[in-house]
């Protein structure tokens, strides 16, 4: 890749001091988004998914802290950012969306003038140019009659309408990066695929990069060019979403992927991961999955993979280090 | 919004019947009325005439309308004690209790509200912890202590503000006023701190803890998320939104500074309606009595109204289901 990447995080660490010591909750965290891709992010819940995410965008909530590592948002540094220099840069050049659009919004105002007090803060615009905006981007994520909706509350809409409201604030100053945290969640399952289907378009025509935090497989499929797996606070494999789904390197990733049910499944029992994953105090030594992960052997008890190359993905895990290629699958 | 305000006023007119019931039964429990207006010497006949001529001889049902229909023309009979219209004893007392409330109110509001979002969005500031510690004596200290130490502080020891009394009035129209005199307005320091000082801890603490809540909520991450100012998350989308158990409790507070300044008035010797119903209570003065308890009565009903209708205003969801139901 020779351009500069719209994100690019390196190391990242974020710890959680603790009067019983440290929490390291995300650990040696790596990636980049170009313009324009969508990066799946999937993993269990504690993985550390969104925290990333929060930290990428500069609202981790105290004690939380980023402990190492950089992010770089086209090239320029923005985890050491003071607090006043940060608040640009939220909403006009990273957009984040939530998980659920039902408490997104402040009930108290209409979302008209959420969406314009937004546009106002980020771009040079006159209320009545700020409300024409807020009309087209309505219009643009799909509500219907959006100069008579303008002026509603968020409780007069349904949930699949909120989060296009929320789409449309999140989009309002054109940002070159999206952070998607779980989007569709909290809907029904007809209306997440509009909703999928709306944010792959409109980041697809304005070349957005979309970081899309979600541990829905689906979702990830239908829409990531990228997927990256994480667990225990790592990156367990990264990769393009069709090798990451169907040709899987890490024994992880292959118990998520058996873990959804598919329509050529005659019956047959799903997979399941035995046990669950480990608790920040007591991530196991080596390789975090070792104690659960079917192909362990000595050296994944105490050593620690780091990302290895393999295929056109990176995957942590010494089944696909070279001088263990030969080792029992 | 008209239905929902007609619901409320129909509610608040029973509320007001109840009461009105109750301040009528206080006549009938405490023993013969004339017993209490005439002298030893006056003959049965006498009695008996008067008795006619005050209707308390009519059926009670037609007494307790008769009440109902004079109190609603504002005229509560005279006092046994001081033989004069109650109606003019409020009027002249009513205005002493109202500066002293609302000074109190707003002392309360204007800041407990602040100090309660500061201590909300610094939580762990020193100046938070000593704002927290000063709500705390504020809320445990009875009122007559405050009272009592604020005399012997600023009037005894330092001399530099009135132990009691409402200084100069100035009269205007029915009304009389110490607020636009320096005497006045040094008279009503004291007792207004007294009173206010609960009610602005306890505003304080309740505003601190909704903040609190509020700021954990979606909409204010997301509302930092898009960029917002500092200033705009908690001052536009966090207070607004902790604002309705705030009036809810300032509402009723409001209703209880006025109906319990009677410690405040005694103390302070304050010439209010407070005073007045303890000298009523020490008589056994009942058309004071009656007339004090449907008066703040009157004040809570309507405070709480004007909360229900501010409710409306302030969060748009109260406006459909208020039109729902």
């Amino acid at each position: 890749m020779t351009e500069t990447p719209t994100l690019s995080v390196r190391n990242l660490r974020i710890e959680f001091p603790t009067r019983r010591g440290t929490l390291v909750a995300v650990d040696d965290v790596s990636f980049d988004i170009a313009p324009g891709e969508v990066l799946g992010i999937v993993g269990e819940s504690g993985a550390g998914k969104s925290l990333t995410g929060t930290a990428i965008i500069g609202l981790l909530e105290p004690p939380g802290r980023i402990a190492g590592g950089e992010i770089r948002l086209n090239g320029q540094r923005i985890d050491n950012l003071a607090r006043e220099a940060m608040r640009p840069i939220r909403g006009k050049r990273i957009g984040m969306v939530f998980q659920d659009p039902l408490t997104s919004l402040n009930p108290l105002y209409r979302i008209g003038d959420q969406i314009i007090e937004t546009i106002r803060t980020h771009l040079p615009m006159s209320e009545r140019e700020a409300r024409a905006r807020a009309i087209d981007l309505l219009t643009e994520v799909g509500i219907q009659g959006a100069e008579r909706r303008i002026d509603s509350y968020p409780h007069e809409f349904s949930g699949g309408m909120r989060q296009r409201v929320v789409l449309a604030l999140a989009l309002c100053a054109e940002p070159d990066l999206i952070i998607a945290d779980e989007p569709t969640t909290a809907l029904d399952v007809s209306i997440q695929a509009q909703i999928i289907q709306l944010l792959k378009r409109l980041c697809r025509e304005r070349g957005t990069a979309v970081m899309l935090i979600t541990h829905d497989m689906g979702v990830i499929a239908e829409t990531a060019n990228r997927v990256a797996v994480m667990y225990a606070g790592r990156i367990a494999e990264i990769g393009p979403v069709r090798e990451v789904i169907k040709s899987a390197h890490h024994p992880y990733t292959r118990g998520l992927m058996g873990s959804i049910p598919s329509l050529e499944g005659t019956g047959d029992r799903l997979t399941q991961i035995p046990g669950s994953m480990p608790r920040l105090t007591a991530i196991p030594k080596g390789c975090a999955f070792n104690p659960r992960c079917p192909h362990a052997f000595d050296r994944c008890r105490t050593e620690r993979p780091d990302l290895m190359p393999v295929d056109h993905s990176l995957a942590a895990c010494w089944l696909v280090a070279p001088q263990t290629a030969e080792a029992p699958q | 919004m008209l239905a929902f305000t007609i619901r409320r006023l129909f509610e608040a007119a029973i509320v007001m019947l109840t009461v009105a019931l109750l301040a009528f039964v206080l006549f009938r429990f405490v023993g013969d009325p004339i017993n209490q207006m005439v002298g030893q010497d006056t003959s049965i006949a006498e009695r008996e005439e008067l008795r006619e001529r005050l209707g308390l001889n009519d059926p009670v049902l037609v007494q307790f309308g008769r009440f109902i229909w004079n109190a609603a023309r504002y005229d509560f009979g005279i006092s046994y004690q001081v033989k004069r219209p109650v109606t003019s004893l409020i009027a002249e007392r009513f205005p002493a209790t109202f500066e002293l409330a609302i000074t109190a109110a707003l002392f309360a509001i204007l800041l407990g509200i602040p100090m309660g979002v500061y201590t909300g969005i610094h939580r762990d500031s020193w100046l938070s912890k000593l704002f927290l510690s000063v709500s705390l004596v504020g809320i445990s200290l009875p009122t007559f202590l405050i009272g009592i130490l604020l005399i012997y502080v600023f009037a005894v020891q330092l001399g530099v503000l009135p132990s009691f009394g409402r200084g100069e009035v100035v009269r205007i129209g029915g009304w009389t006023t110490g607020l636009l005199t320096a005497s006045g307005l040094k008279a009503l320091i004291l007792p207004a701190i007294t009173l206010g000082l609960f009610q602005m801890t306890l505003v304080t603490r309740l505003v601190r803890s909704q903040m609190l809540e509020v700021l954990r909520t979606d909409y204010i991450k997301f509302a930092r998320a898009r960029g917002l100012s500092d200033r705009a998350v908690n001052f536009g989308h966090a207070l607004k939104n902790t604002l309705i158990p705030v009036i809810t409790i300032i509402g009723l507070q409001l209703g209880a500074i006025i109906a319990f300044a009677i410690i405040t008035e005694t103390v302070f010797q304050w010439p209010g309606m407070g005073l007045m119903f303890i000298q009523a209570v020490q008589n056994a003065d009942i058309p004071v009595m009656s007339a004090y308890l449907l008066l703040v009565a009157f004040l809570f009903v309507l405070i709480n109204l004007i909360v229900d209708l501010l409710y409306v205003w302030i969060d748009p969801r109260v406006r459909i289901y208020g039109r729902e139901a």
